[in-house]
């Protein structure tokens, strides 16, 4: 397997920034458009990076860091439709972010005052999934909802390099390739799963598994915006004209630790993550807007302001966050009244009522 | 002697181990060049190489599904689950395969598989990081399940593990892999106290308190309250939950009269419902008042910010220590 991604690689825009043409895919899109790619890229990682910094600074329990990945995560999200649904991992907040989801719903579920975070009905997204491959059933099954109601939207699903070894995923392959389901699986290979690398868990490249479960498989460039959102665009189309699913598989890197708990120093060597940065996405939409005309020095400097003022609101946002009642644990444990949650509640509320004023 | 903590220990136990018995193998995701997210396999890989110290796909069934393969060829696998949560896909293996071999070959091939898995909470955890799914695996005949609370326990417990013939789910509590203690790490387990037998870990004639993993130092630290109020509780680590030392328990609540169960795992059908109704039946004429349990609730685990309210901790347990005594 090549560390480059091979010949297969899709690209649009290089890692230079030079607009580049592939036979199969291609995006037209508006100046406009285009800067709105590079914007939600920016802010999307103020968000990863304020994230870090409140994780730091004891205000999150964790966080799970998407540098590097902005381009994959942006550039699919902005290929779904409204009426679309996405099944994020842990780690789509690029992808969250296209789908309207408050960067503070995320910190919130980092910060430890919530499981969940936001309403997947409002957002046509799903809540994030930390056990790795669950959410790709899932994704299937809400696919084939959508073809049993004549609905012609299509579901995204996320994972990672890792979670294609798990049985889960590929049970998920082999039913969206037995019922034609409409989904879109999304696999950012982001070339580790913790400390293991890539070779831990396949011998062929990723997008080939696809062949053995009778759907196609494409390796695009994660880092390229445009060719994600043009490969994500056909793929989705594909699944809305009943040709089933397809498997994409975004070459990219996980720049940051895996989470603010790991320390990468500890299994890999610092020169891979200069290699990529080289191969930033962020930096080769600016040359090419910069280059092209398509933007100027007064938009990219609009940008950091937006994004410096996000950033307070968000630090401030999180500090703000309530902790939740105690007794709240207890709500929506079933959906109609239970005997057992209702005594234990009232059990709960005794006691700890008991130490108002009083004292122990 | 050196003082070691508990996740150094295990280390130092799955290292003997290793040395001891050429078939003895580990395996599971990231213990390699990682040594493990705690650290507990730290420096193995390095020392016995990638055959022996393996990591492996990110596939819990396939974990223990190949161990069960292994085992069956004279290996002694020990395999990590990541965390508690996370056992779940590996169920079926575990269940289905593990624990009815050695009943199903008629002995023949037994399964002396390790299952090591961190758990419990108060770790500051997101979701799926901080639970005590011990129940299930207690209730699956076949499967024998300990639990170390202190650095001492957890050296000896886990070679006793590795060296039982039959499966072994190992619970490692995690907010507990940073206690220290001294631990002599020339200790032979031929010496040691079986892992299947509880312990009196402190003498006390008011009230039982049975506990195990992480909750045996939070109950000894209700034990050093309620001294000071002149009830002496006697504190049990039962350190196995399958087999289930009950006649230990029993016997210290002959001399009690009254018994308080310990653990975070929920208590609806935990091990405190077994212990109660066993404890029931063979000390009803000595026991001074219904035996109480101190546990989880019946919720998913709470997001971390509300853990506290949800953990036992030392007020919830001397709060059912005055219940007993007050009957
Ligand atoms: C079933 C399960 N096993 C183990 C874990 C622990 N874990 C969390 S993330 C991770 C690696 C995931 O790698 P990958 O799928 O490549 O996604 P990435 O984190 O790189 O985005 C592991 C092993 C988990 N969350 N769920
Ligand atoms: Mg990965």
């Amino acid at each position: 397997m090549t560390a480059d991604g091979g010949p297969e690689l899709i690209q649009l825009l290089t890692p230079e920034g030079e607009r580049v043409h592939h036979p199969d895919y291609d995006v037209d899109l508006t100046p406009d458009q285009l800067r709105g790619l590079y914007r939600d890229l920016v802010l999307v990682r103020r968000v990863d990076s304020e994230a870090t910094a409140l994780q730091r600074q004891g205000e999150l329990g964790l966080w799970a860091q998407c540098i590097g990945q902005e381009a994959a995560q942006v550039g699919s999200g902005r290929a779904l439709a409204p009426g679309d649904f996405a099944f994020p991992t842990y780690r789509e907040h690029g992808v969250a972010w296209t789908r309207g989801v408050a960067p503070l719903q995320l910190l919130s579920l980092f910060r430890g005052v919530t499981n969940g975070g936001w309403d997947p009905q409002a957002h046509n997204m799903a809540l994030y999934t930390i056990v790795i491959g669950d959410q790709t059933l899932h994704a299937v099954g809400y696919a084939m909802g959508m073809q049993r109601d004549d609905d012609d939207s299509a579901v995204i699903c996320y994972f990672g390099d890792g979670a294609t070894s798990q049985g889960d995923v590929n049970e998920a392959f082999v039913f969206a390739a037995v019922y034609n389901a409409p989904v879109v699986f999304f696999c950012q290979n982001n070339q580790w799963a913790i400390s293991e690398p890539l070779e831990r868990q396949t011998r062929i490249p990723l997008y080939r598994r696809a062949d053995g479960f009778g759907f196609p498989g494409v390796r695009v460039d994660g880092n390229d915006v445009l060719a994600v959102l043009a490969v994500t665009n056909a793929a989705l189309a594909a699944a809305r004209e009943g040709q089933g699913p397809t498997l994409i598989e975004a070459f990219t890197y996980r720049m940051g630790a895996h989470t603010t708990s790991d320390d990468p120093t500890r299994y890999r060597v610092a020169a891979d993550l200069e290699a990529w940065k080289l191969k930033d996405p962020i930096e080769r939409l600016k040359v090419y807007l910069a280059r092209s005309g398509k933007a100027d020095h007064d938009f990219f400097a609009a940008v950091e302001v937006e994004a410096q003022e996000m950033a307070v609101a968000l630090r401030d946002g999180c500090r703000g966050l309530p902790d939740p009642a105690p007794a709240s644990m207890f709500d929506h444990v079933y959906s109609e009244p239970h005997l057992l949650v209702q005594t234990e509640r009232a059990a709960f509320e005794t006691y700890h009522s008991s130490f108002v004023g009083g004292g122990h | 002697m050196a003082v070691t903590t508990m996740a150094k220990a295990i280390n130092a136990g799955l290292r003997k181990a290793l040395e001891d018995d050429p078939k003895v193998l580990l395996m599971g995701e990231d213990i390699g060049k990682l040594g493990g997210v705690f650290r507990v396999t730290d420096g193995l890989q390095k020392d016995f190489g990638e055959a022996r110290v393996i990591d492996s796909p990110l596939a819990e069934s396939g974990i223990v599904g190949t161990a069960v393969g292994l085992a069956m060829r004279g290996f002694r696998p020990v395999v990590e689950i990541q965390f508690d949560g996370f056992v779940f896909p590996a169920f079926d293996q575990i269940v289905t395969q593990v624990a009815k071999h050695n009943a199903r070959s008629s002995g023949r091939t037994p399964m002396p598989i390790t299952i090591r898995i961190p758990y419990g909470g108060g770790i500051g955890a997101v979701e799926h990081h901080s639970e005590s799914p011990e129940a299930y695996f207690a209730h699956t005949a076949g499967l024998r399940v300990i639990s170390p609370s202190n650095p001492v326990d957890a050296f000896a417990m886990v070679r006793q593990a590795i060296a039982c013939n039959d499966p072994v789910v190992f619970f490692e509590p995690k907010r507990r892999y940073w206690d220290k203690a001294d631990v002599d790490l020339t200790a032979d387990i031929t010496s040691a106290t079986s892992p299947f037998e509880a312990r009196i870990v402190r003498p006390g004639g008011s009230v039982t308190v049975a506990c195990y993993g992480p909750m045996v130092r939070t109950c000894l630290e209700a034990a050093t309250v309620a001294a000071a109020d002149g009830t002496e509780l006697e504190v049990i680590d039962l350190r196995s939950l399958s087999p289930l030392d009950v006649p230990t328990v029993a016997a210290s609540v002959r001399r009690t009269g009254r018994l308080v169960v310990v653990h975070e795992a929920p208590v609806f059908l935990g091990m405190g419902a077994e212990l109660a109704a066993r404890i029931t039946e063979e000390c009803f004429y000595s026991l001074e008042a219904p035996v109480l349990r101190v546990g989880g609730y019946h919720t998913p685990y709470p997001p971390s910010r509300l853990e506290e309210d949800y953990l036992p901790d030392l007020d919830r347990v001397l709060d059912a220590v005055d219940r007993a005594l007050a009957f």
